[in-house]
């Protein structure tokens, strides 16, 4: 169908930098509250429609970011363009922009129909125009029948919905989304995920969206920028930060990663040989990687690229594999947990999937196992 | 299983002789939830309650010489216990033009001063919420500083300010402009009234502002709203709780204001107060002042139940 081939190029506009103009253009913006340097030297590109996921921790500076973008504050330097307009100075009232609030912030003096209303009115719309949006945005949220009830009458879900409906009224180039899932317990979180999704994708509406929830920005995004102490770490399409982590920062706070450091022992254009004491074994790398003999790096490798055996595997080149004592076990269901000991005294995680049911000759506590991987499974980490 | 290791919940300590107090006067069923209320209870009742069952029942008297200046309301005669309501003191209220133009005088100065206490207070109680957190209390306590001294001797303070050759006029002197008769007029009363009852007006205010979420203020900023039309629609409705209960704060004591507008005002300021100092005092007719503050009270009851509903129906929103 021509529609979707159309959806597959446009909603990735960032792999073709060249042919696509941003939506959103965050040009060296630095943000010091007195003495605190908030967000530094920060340079992004949004494109439309997209539902980027600014991530990290508290304190990391999304929230700054979300907020300079909205026009709560004021960047102290750089510029923010919004659709080609430079929107550094414009004050929030005047900008293309909604937010959806982390507490709603819905008016808990007017109804749910006011509160959606109220965007539509500083508008000065027409009354019955008005009217007709506001029952538009309650069945796209599902409330038809709450119109009327104020916000302490409805559930957080409700309020939650409520708060997205009146931040879309007055059809933003650009929504911005607090934490928007944060309030809501597990069960409701995931559900609203894919609503959000759904209603992003629907409407085309560029989404930014700050979270701490890894989860929830890999669920949603269609890129995420993990951010560490006021600066841009990484940015990149979900699966880029999950297998192809930049630096130990994103590694580590990106899922569960074993981390090892080691030294360069062989450094060819189509491979490089990291020995690590760590580990207790040589990495063997298959593709180039730019590092000099003798650097010291890290090694980088999610526990569920590697593998357990009782019997030593042959791996060639002499190197990723290991062997250790396993530690503890967790049985998660669908997989296990292993924390293996090293000789070195490192304890790695691995993770098998429990293919066989109630596997009695599953590996347990106290036995020795072998821990190997491919070549191409781990990440080698110069930062 | 060994009953050293069963958990035991060890008795709640007591003192003894407490106990011991409580236990008898369960036996008659007082509990010390009933204690704890009867303080406030018997307090209103003795110093409330009664005495104002007493000015009542003198302002159904009528004037006599002698002590008490007013007839008893039982007399003994012949073996048969008489009853005598004078009611006279209420029909000269009503048809008295002095009484009825004291009344609504004091009503129009109260309303006046608390609407300027109002729009002097909100400022001050908004700028307060919104102050950093370490200037709030300072802030807080410079608003109640003036309580420190006695509330006479700032009305006195005032007369300095405002008397013919006083702070203001020579300040205005010094710019050439005629001296202002500020002293015994109506302006007087307000700027009198609006100072002292100022604090009254900025407390409950600040308390509803502050807890006000800034987040409100941003979304409706977010929405397309200038600063005016948020005011005028979120933070003004939101504060309306504190609105009412400064007004009340101001009103009520305002009405029956008998200090500042003896010291402030002119002879043509007409109060309340200052009608039932005369009958008390000048006239020494007991019934009659009784009379004046019985229906003064009802005049001030019914504004604040009136409120009081507005009130709880704006929270209930």
């Amino acid at each position: 169908m021509k529609k979707s081939q159309q959806l597959a190029v446009d909603t990735r506009p960032w792999r073709d930098t060249a042919n696509n103009k941003p939506f959103v253009r965050i040009k060296n913006v630095t943000k010091k509250f007195g003495d605190v340097l908030a967000v530094h030297d920060v340079s992004l590109d949004i494109y439309r429609s997209e539902l980027f996921c600014l991530l990290g921790g508290s304190g990391s500076g999304k929230s700054t970011l979300l907020r300079m973008l909205a026009g709560f504050e004021q960047p102290t330097s750089g510029t923010i363009e919004i659709d080609g307009q430079d929107m550094t100075e414009v004050p929030p009232y005047n900008r293309p922009v909604n937010m959806m609030f982390q507490s709603y912030a819905l008016f808990p003096h007017m109804s749910v129909e006011q509160n959606i209303a109220y965007g539509l009115k500083r508008d000065n719309l027409p009354k019955g125009e008005i009217n007709d949006r506001v029952a538009e945005l309650l069945s796209l949220v599902k409330l038809q029948d709450y119109g009327r009830r104020k916000p302490h009458q409805l559930s957080g879900g409700q309020r939650q919905r409520v708060a997205l409906a009146r931040a879309l009224a007055k059809r933003p180039k650009l929504l911005l989304l607090d934490e928007p899932l944060g309030a809501l317990d597990k069960k409701l979180r995931e559900e609203t995920q894919f609503e959000l999704v759904k209603i992003q994708e629907s409407l085309g509406v560029t989404f930014i969206v700050v979270t701490h929830d890894q989860e929830e920005a890999m669920t949603l995004a269609t890129r995420i920028g993990v951010m560490n102490l006021g600066e841009i770490a990484m940015v990149g399409e979900p699966t880029d930060i999950y297998e192809f982590p930049n630096s130990r920062f994103v590694a580590g706070f990106i899922g569960s990663a074993n981390m090892v450091e080691g030294i360069v022992t062989e450094d060819e254009p189509g491979h490089v040989r990291i020995r690590s004491s760590e580990l207790g074994c040589d990495i063997y790398v298959g593709h180039g990687v730019d590092c000099a003999p003798e650097q010291i790096l890290w090694w980088a490798i999610r526990p569920e690229k590697m593998s357990l055996s009782r019997e030593k595997p042959q791996t060639p080149h002499d190197a990723n594999v290991t062997s250790g004592i396993v530690e503890e076990i967790a049985y998660l269901g669908d997989i296990s947990l292993y924390q293996v000991a090293l000789e070195s005294g490192k304890r790695i995680r691995v993770s098998q999937t429990n293919s066989v049911r109630g596997n009695p000759d599953a590996i347990t506590w106290d036995e020795k196992v072998f821990v190997t991987w491919s070549d191409s499974s781990g990440s080698v980490l110069t930062v | 299983m060994t009953a050293t290791h069963t958990p035991t919940i060890p008795p709640p300590r007591r003192l003894k002789p407490w106990n011991a107090v409580e236990r008898g006067l369960a036996k008659v069923g007082i509990s010390g939830r009933m204690l704890v209320l009867a303080a406030p209870v018997l307090w209103l009742l003795v110093f409330f309650l009664i005495p104002l069952a007493v000015v009542f029942g003198i302002s159904l008297a009528t004037k006599q010489f002698g002590r008490p200046p007013y007839s008893p309301l039982l007399t003994t005669e012949e073996g048969t216990v008489q009853l005598t309501l004078h009611l006279n003191n209420y029909i000269r209220l009503f048809t008295d033009n002095l009484y009825i133009a004291a009344y609504l005088s004091s009503i129009r100065i109260a309303f006046i001063s608390t609407v300027i206490t109002l729009f002097v207070g909100y400022p001050m109680a908004y700028a307060i919420a919104r102050a950093p957190d370490k200037w709030r209390n300072i802030l807080l306590m410079l608003v109640i500083l003036p309580f420190f001294t006695s509330f006479l001797l700032r009305v006195y303070a005032l007369t300095g300010f405002m008397r013919g050759n006083g702070v203001i006029n020579q300040f205005l002197g010094l710019f050439g402009i005629e001296p202002l008769v500020m002293m015994q007029t109506d302006f007087a009363v307000y700027v009198g009234i609006v100072y002292t009852y100022l604090p009254f007006m900025i407390l409950p205010l600040y308390t509803t502002l502050v807890k006000l979420d800034v987040s409100l203020f941003e979304a409706s900023a977010d929405l397309g709203a200038r600063p005016l039309r948020t005011f005028l629609s979120v933070t003004l409705p939101l504060s309306l709780p504190g609105i009412i209960a400064g007004s009340m704060l101001v009103f009520i004591p305002a009405i029956g204001e008998y200090v500042i507008p003896s010291l402030l005002g002119g002879p043509e300021t007409l109060m309340i107060g200052r009608v039932l100092w005369d009958e008390f005092f000048t006239a020494a007719n007991w019934p009659r002042a009784a009379a004046v503050a019985v229906a003064m009270l009802l005049a001030v009851v019914v504004p604040i139940m009136l409120l009081q509903r507005a009130q709880s129906a704006v929270v209930e929103r």
